[in-house]
């Protein structure tokens, strides 16, 4: 059994595991954050998808031992106490979930693009977006919750 | 001639639909009611045939009278004012957790926040047969109406007593009764408070009609929606208990096969790893899922298995291998005039044949389940859309009687029909036996494409005949496997024959969204399309042309002028229309495409859908099913097959099954008519048959080449085209 410290929503763990399981397994299994959802295994859905250094990762991917010493951000610990992050707020508001299954993923895949990209074109909305699966075709209003969420943060589009 | 529809409320049955057994005997009396909810009103709904021995009224029944055999609905107003209400109906994304709310407040007058709804806990709510076949909004939205309703007529009449004024004159608005005369009012937590008042709801009571709605009929955003956001929620797969062990459970290599022997020694070694072998059944625990991974990896198992089909000679199959005729049951046979004369004599014919591949549902969440044994009790929490159903399952597999199996169904990751069966549950049960401990089993993605159950593949075959006006004269519909739902045309057809001819299929197929009607649709619209280019008329206008029923028509009319179907399309264009009857549904959906003839690639610019489901209970949910449907009605049409091979599946990853993603994502829009004047029925299911054919027509209005077989893009490939 391996130790490795980790930096979770501004916490400081230490954790008991093999090196070299998924990340994702080590927030779901030891530290019960179950925002984070199993649903591929295989990187190709997105729902699993937390913040390594604010930028999106399939913690599904993530060999734990890879994941030390990194801030690590899931989807509890994007409000700020009862503050919404303004991407969550926007999905709520725009109704943009149904099984809301893939919505923790698809938050962390807009909040990640939104970190890096001030008024992201809908182009890179897209690519942001590619490898984030909704099987309840809920796609049209994550879309319109991003573009909402990105003129909150970074103002109007140009 | 108009009424050629099934009348409401009588649901079309599928025949893949794995439906349940009978009735559920309510044995609690009221005291066991009050003593687990608290003192307050209750009402319950009587099923029909326990409603016609019920008398309403209060006063007059008995304390230590036992409620009615069997309950179809019920509801509670407690002491504190916060109202829940029992269903069988669950949740998985289609919002009905949200539109029932709606209902209740709705008839009830109290706030939205005031009401919870405790969905599939089989031993809270009323039997249900299961939440498929769009029957949430038919049947139990008008149940829990008519509950509330009720409530709210006995709130009335105690607040009536205690003013000592004729209930006539008070309202009840906003969780109170309020009487306009005296400005007094009272709440609905002082009215219940110290009561003990059971009532079963009067046979007939008028309900609030959908023009006077003011809570229904109004777009709500999700209940619990800031759950979902934070990650709170908690499915099934995140469910936990202490000293819980997770499972793993040990596949074949194929369907349909036998477990010859098990070296299960290595596995374990492994500390505190349980085995289990139990007649077909190989599976471990563990304290941890890496040690239940790495256990069930070390187990050496042999299997026989038969030979089986592939996919690549699966249509071939599919009509070698029907069942005989006295296997089958043959009442959705339909046969009117006389259709081989008419075709013997007619000058136009058609004779075509259409397929449709296995898909997979692909929830999002795959199928998950936590088992718990307290003696010889069973309680799961599983994600299912048959929680009754799964009780009986386990039932069955551990030999006890239902009361002793408990399942819980927390609000689940999607299911479009292929939760309806609980072989997780109890694989989680049978390794929580062996374990002495709760056992948590999340199936894999490759475990729920490959051992789950899949949409029915299958093989239409179409004769026609047309006369030169337009007016199609004969209709033989012959549909292999997959499915009788959704097979009768809606067309004026004077001589027709219908037939399903039921196959042993070479996969587990089952329910899923719209099922049987989707590949009925689909033959049927691009079979009518094909008529129509022969005849050099428009597709819509020979579908008008031959088409009576009006809330029919109605969709494809007003669609087609909010799509502007008449409009001069853009060079390399393509207007394609399907649409039709399904589960109470009228819907028509409107396809464009574009061909970029230089790359060859093909894109769907925009999908428009005309949809009339009755009376709109919530239109901002109403809308998200009926676009999903179409999102996920794209992934069938274009690109979803299950590869098998020799009882393998072959794609059993999202890395190698295509589903719709971002980029496939056309620009989508909806035009819901709100018939105030009909009966809401459900959205989730219709709203998907009309894709693929106006996809297939738009494609062929773009290209003049004919797709007859789903998925189609991989048609395109020998033509040089593809969906980019």
């Amino acid at each position: 059994m391996d130790e490795t410290p980790l930096q979770i929503n501004g916490r400081q763990y230490q954790v008991s595991a093999d090196k070299e399981i998924p990340l994702l397994t080590v927030l779901r299994e030891l530290l019960d954050l179950t925002g984070s959802k199993y649903a591929c295994g295989e990187g190709q859905c997105g729902a699993c998808t937390v913040l390594i250094d604010g930028k999106a990762r399939r913690s599904c991917m993530v060999p734990v031992w890879a994941a030390a010493g990194k801030q690590i951000t899931t989807i509890e610990g994007l409000a700020k106490g009862e503050h919404l992050h303004p991407v969550q707020q926007a999905f709520l508001e725009e109704g943009a979930m149904q099984c809301a299954f893939c919505t923790s993923g698809m938050i962390m895949s807009a909040v990640s693009l939104l970190n890096a990209t001030r008024n992201p074109s809908e182009a890179e909305i897209l690519t942001a977006m590619q490898g984030n699966i909704c099987r309840c075709g809920t796609h049209p209003r994550i879309l319109a919750a991003i573009r909402k969420a990105s003129t909150r943060l970074h103002g109007a589009q140009p | 001639m108009i009424a050629k529809t099934p009348p409401p409320f009588t649901i079309e049955p599928e025949r893949y639909e794995l439906t349940a057994p009978a009735s559920y005997v309510f044995q609690s009396g009221r005291r066991e009611f009050f003593k687990f909810l608290g003192a307050g009103l209750f009402i319950a709904a009587a099923s029909s045939k326990a409603e016609a021995f019920q008398e309403s009224g209060a006063a007059r029944r008995n304390p230590e009278d036992s409620l009615p055999q069997e309950i179809s609905a019920w509801l509670h107003i407690g002491e504190d004012g916060i109202v829940t209400v029992f269903t069988g109906k669950v949740e998985v994304g289609q919002n009905i957790r949200t539109s029932l709310t709606q209902a209740v407040a709705e008839e009830l007058k109290t706030p939205v926040d005031s009401i919870r709804l405790v969905m599939g806990d089989t031993q809270l709510v009323p039997f249900d047969m299961g939440t498929f076949g769009s029957r949430t909004t038919p049947i139990m939205n008008l149940q829990l109406r008519r509950v509330s309703s009720a409530a709210r007529d006995v709130l009335l009449a105690l607040a009536a007593k205690q003013w000592n004024v004729d209930p006539a004159r008070l309202r009840a608005e906003d969780g109170k009764i309020a009487d306009p005369h005296t400005k007094r009012s009272l709440s609905y937590a002082q009215l219940v408070k110290g009561q003990q008042i059971a009532q079963v709801l009067p046979a007939e009571d008028p309900l609030i009609p959908p023009r006077e709605w003011t809570v229904a009929g109004q777009p709500l955003p999700k209940i619990d929606g800031r759950d979902f956001v934070t990650g709170a929620h908690r499915y099934p797969s995140d469910q936990k208990l202490p000293e819980m062990f997770y499972g793993k459970v040990v596949r074949p290599r194929a369907f349909n096969a036998t477990l010859v022997s098990a070296d299960t020694s290595e596995a374990e070694k492994l500390p505190g790893v349980i085995v289990v072998r139990d007649c077909n059944f190989l599976g471990v625990a563990a304290p941890t899922s890496a040690v239940a991974d790495k256990a069930a990896s070390l187990v050496r198992a042999e299997w026989k298995a038969e030979p089986q089909p592939s996919n690549k000679e699966l249509f071939e199959y599919l009509k070698q291998n029907q069942l005989p005729r006295g296997e089958r049951n043959d009442n959705s046979r339909f046969e009117s005039g006389n259709v081989d004369s008419a075709l013997a004599s007619a000058t136009r014919q058609f004779q075509q044949t259409y397929n449709v591949q296995y898909i997979a549902h692909a929830p999002l969440e795959p199928r998950a389940a936590l088992a718990q044994w307290s003696d010889d009790r069973l309680t799961v929490w599983t994600g299912t859309q048959r929680p009754f159903g799964v009780r009986s399952e386990l039932a069955t597999a551990f030999h006890l009687s239902e009361e002793k199996v408990h399942v819980l169904m927390p609000d689940t990751g999607s299911g479009y029909g292929g939760k309806h069966s609980g072989e997780c549950a109890v694989e989680a049960a049978r390794l929580a036996r062996a374990a002495g401990r709760p056992v948590e089993l999340v199936w894999t993605r490759e475990e729920e494409f490959t051992w789950a159950y899949f949409r029915p593949a299958g093989v239409i075959d179409i004769r026609s005949a047309v006369s030169d006006d337009g007016k199609i004269t004969a209709w033989e519909f012959h549909n292999y496997n997959s499915g009788a739902a959704g097979m009768r045309t809606y067309y004026e057809i004077p001589n027709q024959r219908i037939e399903f001819h039921p196959v042993n299929s070479p996969l587990r197929q089952g329910s899923y969204r719209a099922l049987a009607a989707t590949a009925n649709h689909f033959a049927r619209e691009v079979h009518m399309d094909e008529m129509a280019n022969s005849l050099k008329m428009d597709p819509l206008e020979f579908r008008l042309n031959n088409l009576k029923e009006e809330r029919l028509r109605a969709v494809f009319a007003e669609g087609a002028k909010k799509f502007a179907w008449a409009a001069t399309k853009p060079a390399n264009h393509g207007f394609g229309v399907g649409g039709g009857y399904e589960k109470l549904g009228y819907v028509a959906t409107f396809v464009e495409v574009a061909v970029n003839r230089g790359s060859g690639d093909i894109k769907i610019v925009r999908i428009f859908t005309a949809f009339d489901c009755g009376a709109i209970v919530n239109p901002d949910g109403l809308r998200n099913q009926v676009i999903g449907a179409n999102i996920m009605g794209i992934g069938g049409a274009l690109f979803e097959a299950i590869e098998f091979e020799n009882g393998r599946v072959l794609n059993n990853m999202f890395s190698k099954y295509r589903v719709p993603r971002f980029s496939d994502i056309p620009s989508l829009d909806a035009y819901l008519i709100d018939r105030k004047d009909q009966p809401p029925v459900g959205a989730g299911e219709a709203s998907i048959v009309g894709v693929a054919p106006a996809i297939s027509n738009a494609i062929f209005d773009a290209t003049g080449i004919r797709l007859r077989s789903l998925p189609m893009a991989p048609l395109l490939v020998p033509h040089g085209l593809r969906i980019s």
